[in-house]
């Protein structure tokens, strides 16, 4: 197969389809609103339903049910969007909800350049709603790491029973490149596991280790089902027991805590010698690189890490990189949003510099340079 | 079997107060499933927040119990992933209000769920609050001295949406349970609006007995029973139906095969600036298409405002033998100018243009001051010859032809490739036009 000339968007709608996305449920916004177009052409002819709602907060209330009723669900936003999908991404996490949640980041606050790109919503999305419980969030740099993301999106979601949330922005979702999507290498698909037939019943949230996940059957399946917005015990009934309600709480953050080993996703590119090391994500990891090829063309040591899980914090990963390092360069479109979880990890003598800025435009190499200092 | 029962003691008796509505509302919808005698297994109770939402798990079909004011989008949720399902709402009159735009919304769908909403004129559960349904002088705690709001008539409010069937009921009547399994027995939408005592702080506080809720209705001029009864398709029906009917009217691109050679060294930025209807944005997409035919990597962003018919309309498209990481351009290496639109957008760019950049501009236009190397063309007598809408087409051509980035025959072959036959025509006339602009005028070639 030969190349085609794609947007970020259309690929993350071709990785939904590739992964048997049968429901598509979303409310119009730029630069999301293509995501809503693609799967309007894919997925009535794959025999499934696409849905425009009234809001946000429909669209997602949507998708919940319908997941939950046995569909391979995505959903897609941008900023303000994802703020209306707040108390229902909580109800996603307590219902251990499977489905997919592409934010097309814009820059903000509120309507922000509503045409323009930012990536403002990273610590957003990992405290998107209340509870703080974990979340998984993946970002893709390029055309094919959004087909690629959000297939695998699709098999954390159905795998760990969670909402995945795949965050990149308007300058990947609609700019468009030359991509070969036959060539992108797929893991093997991964569907929900269910409860076989001939249980006695079904019990929603049944775990024997609190990191367990546990066991589905669907809405209209073979079981009855129960699913709730409030706190619960393992047949889905209300509990006031704090006993019962610590150990939920438990199994819903050892749940993704446990799995951080198979869902850290990162590209490492170290050298040896190396004391600086720039650690970037999303399609500001591409200026990033055009900034390490120059330096490293004139001879600087620099090592790179590229996360393509934010959430979790891939924390072994980061520490193994900053091994040695003196210097940590971390570019981003917001004003210096996982630099901080960077700090955190750092090693203490280990300078980190944020190449940080807001305005719309792309952080360009040239910048990553000069306020990185990797030259 | 017989089912005799949709109700279970497990987890002991209904929680509401004595003699409250909520109760032989949840008992009127037991004994209509009971006269349905459906499958528990093919029925979703689905409720969401407030005293009427703790019923769900009172019964044995599946139950679904959501957020505030919510559970119409779930029930339409269940019903679209599986039409087969009875889909069953039960929520409350504070619920309709805060989840208003779904209840408008449902009813105008018609997506074939039944809506029974417990009206009990203030939010039981969070203490008597008034309601999107309290009547006006109406006594709550967050109106102590009469409600100065006026009340929803939620039957009307749901007919003006559209709704197929709506139904207004008390919980007096002795036909509920029938009322309530005709409501199930709709294929499309169903609303019954059930006028219920909150027995703890609205009835109390206001005197409010069966009789006087009958005043209230007699006062308001409104009627218990049917209020429309006009079916019509049910949404995923209709859905498919749609589909069926319209399917086919999209064509997939082909990928492309790069069979031409180009002589692009280095990644190289190229920004065609215009007016709004010029066809700048297909344009660019064609011609990196085309350098795509060419062997070579593209990338193309537009930027144009959101009134995409008036003003501006900018592409910026990268051509590059290698993989493009950064995707920016910060020094253009060629620059096409046909309008003012475009010039009143990009005079900052232009006046930074480097000297490397060639600017290829509308004889016409006052440019600023700019150190790119300015060859000026008749972009517009080329606009008479080719038409309005091929002038980008044309322009990206001369500029194609006089780079001698690759050859024009690339460009050509994404037209032929993917535009109508019609369309191509004319396009193919415009690069040949366009080209020629520039091979009698440059040595490039
Ligand atoms: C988003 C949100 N806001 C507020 C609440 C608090 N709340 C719980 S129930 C309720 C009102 C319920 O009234 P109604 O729907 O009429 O049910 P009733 O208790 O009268 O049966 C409110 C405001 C909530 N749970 N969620
Ligand atoms: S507070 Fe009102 S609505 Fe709630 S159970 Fe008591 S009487 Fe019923
Ligand atoms: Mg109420």
């Amino acid at each position: 197969m030969g190349y085609e000339f794609i947007e970020g968007n259309e690929a993350i709608a071709r990785g939904a389809m590739r992964a048997g996305c049968d429901f598509f449920a979303s409310y119009p916004i730029t630069p999301a609103s293509s995501i809503l177009h693609y799967m309007n052409d894919f997925v009535p002819e794959a025999g499934g339903l696409v849905i425009q709602a009234e809001d946000e907060i429909a669209s997602l209330g949507f998708c919940i049910a319908a997941a939950m009723a046995g569909r391979k669900v995505l959903t897609s936003t941008s900023g303000p969007g994802m703020s209306l999908y707040s108390e229902n991404i909580g109800l996603a996490i307590m219902g251990e909800t499977p489905l997919v949640i592409v934010n097309i980041q814009r820059q903000g606050p509120a309507t922000g350049s509503a045409t323009k790109g930012a990536e403002g919503d990273i610590q957003f999305t990992r405290w998107v709603t209340s509870g703080g419980l974990p979340i998984i969030a993946l970002s893709p740099a390029t055309v094919e790491e959004a087909y690629e993301l959000t297939f695998i999106a699709f098999n954390f979601a159905e795998k760990y029973r969670t909402p995945l949330f795949l965050l990149t922005s308007k300058d990947l979702g609609v700019t468009k490149d030359s991509a070969n999507l036959d060539l992108v290498k797929l893991p093997p698909r991964f569907d929900r596991k269910k409860l076989p037939p001939g249980q006695k019943e079904y019990l929603p949230h049944y775990f024997e280790k609190p990191e367990d996940v546990p066991l589905i059957s669907d809405f209209g399946g073979d079981y009855i089902a129960r699913y709730t917005t409030s706190m619960h015990d393992k047949a889905g009934y209300l509990t006031a027991n704090p006993a019962v309600i610590q150990e939920m709480i438990d199994h819903l953050t050892a749940k993704i805590e446990s799995a951080i080993d198979d869902i850290t996703l990162v590209k490492e590119d170290f050298q040896e010698g190396a004391d600086t090391l720039v650690v970037s994500y999303g399609v500001i990891s591409r200026s990033a690189a055009v900034a390490i090829e120059e330096a490293r063309a004139k001879g600087r040591k620099i090592s790179s890490l590229v996360l393509q899980t934010l959430w979790p914090v891939p924390e072994k990963a980061i520490r193994d990189a900053m091994k040695g390092i003196k210097k940590v360069v971390v570019p981003e479109m917001n004003m210096g949003q996982y630099l901080i979880e960077i700090e955190k990890l750092a090693p203490p003598d280990a300078k980190v510099i944020g190449v940080c800025k807001m305005n719309t435009t792309l952080v360009t190499p040239g910048e990553i340079i000069e306020k990185g200092g990797l030259l | 079997m017989t089912y005799t029962t949709y109700m279970t003691d497990k987890i002991g008796p209904l929680p509401f107060c004595p003699g409250c509505g909520h109760t032989i509302l949840v008992k009127a919808l037991d004994q209509a499933l009971v006269m349905l005698q459906f499958d528990p297994k093919k029925i979703v109770i689905v409720t969401d927040i407030g005293c009427i939402g703790l019923s769900d798990r009172y019964f044995t079909p599946h139950g679904f119990h959501g957020l505030h004011g919510r559970s119409i989008t779930y029930a339409c949720g269940l019903k679209l992933a599986r039409p087969e399902l009875t889909v069953i709402t039960l929520m409350g009159d504070g619920a309709t209000g805060i989840g208003g735009t779904h209840f408008l919304n449902v009813a105008r769908r018609n997506i074939g769920i039944t809506l029974l909403v417990g009206n009990n004129f203030n939010y039981g559960m969070t203490g008597g609050q008034h309601s999107v349904t309290t009547p006006t002088d109406g006594i709550t705690s967050t109106t102590p001295w009469g409600n100065p709001e006026g009340p929803m008539d939620l039957c009307g409010t749901s007919v003006a949406a559209g709704a197929a069937w709506v139904y207004r009921a008390t919980m007096f009547d002795k036909d509920l349970p029938e009322v309530i399994a005709e409501a199930i027995r709709q294929p499309g939408f169903a609303f019954v609006d059930v006028w219920e005592m909150c027995t703890a702080y609205y009835a109390p506080l206001n005197k409010l007995k069966k009789q006087e809720i009958f005043d209230l209705l007699s006062g308001y001029g409104f009627t218990i029973g049917l209020q429309v009864d006009k079916p019509r398709p049910e949404y995923s029906v209709k859905y498919r139906q749609a589909y069926e009917a319209g399917k086919g009217v999209l064509k997939s691109k082909p990928p492309i095969e790069p069979k031409f050679g180009n002589s692009v060294q280095k990644q190289t930025g190229i920004i065609i600036a215009g007016s709004a209807g010029q066809k700048i944005k297909s344009a660019a997409t064609l011609f990196a298409e085309g350098s795509i035919f060419a062997g070579l990597k593209a990338t193309q962003k537009d930027d144009y405002p959101i009134t995409v018919q008036t003003g501006h309309s900018v592409a910026e498209i990268i051509v590059s033998p290698n993989r493009i990481d950064y995707t920016g351009i910060d020094n253009p290496d060629y620059f096409i100018l046909i309008s003012e639109d475009g010039l009143a957008r990009m005079r900052q760019t232009i006046v930074k243009l480097p000297e490397t950049c060639v600017l290829y501009a509308s004889e016409e236009i006052e440019l600023p001051e700019t150190k790119a190397q300015v060859r000026r063309l008749p972009f517009r007598e080329l606009e008479k010859k080719v038409g309005k809408l091929s002038l980008s087409t044309a322009s990206l051509a001369a500029m194609l032809k006089d780079s001698g980035m690759f050859p024009v025959e690339a460009f050509k072959e994404a037209i032929l490739s993917f535009q109508s036959e019609k369309i191509a025509d004319i396009n193919i006339k415009a690069i040949e036009a366009g080209a020629e602009l520039t091979s009698k005028s440059s040595s490039a070639g």
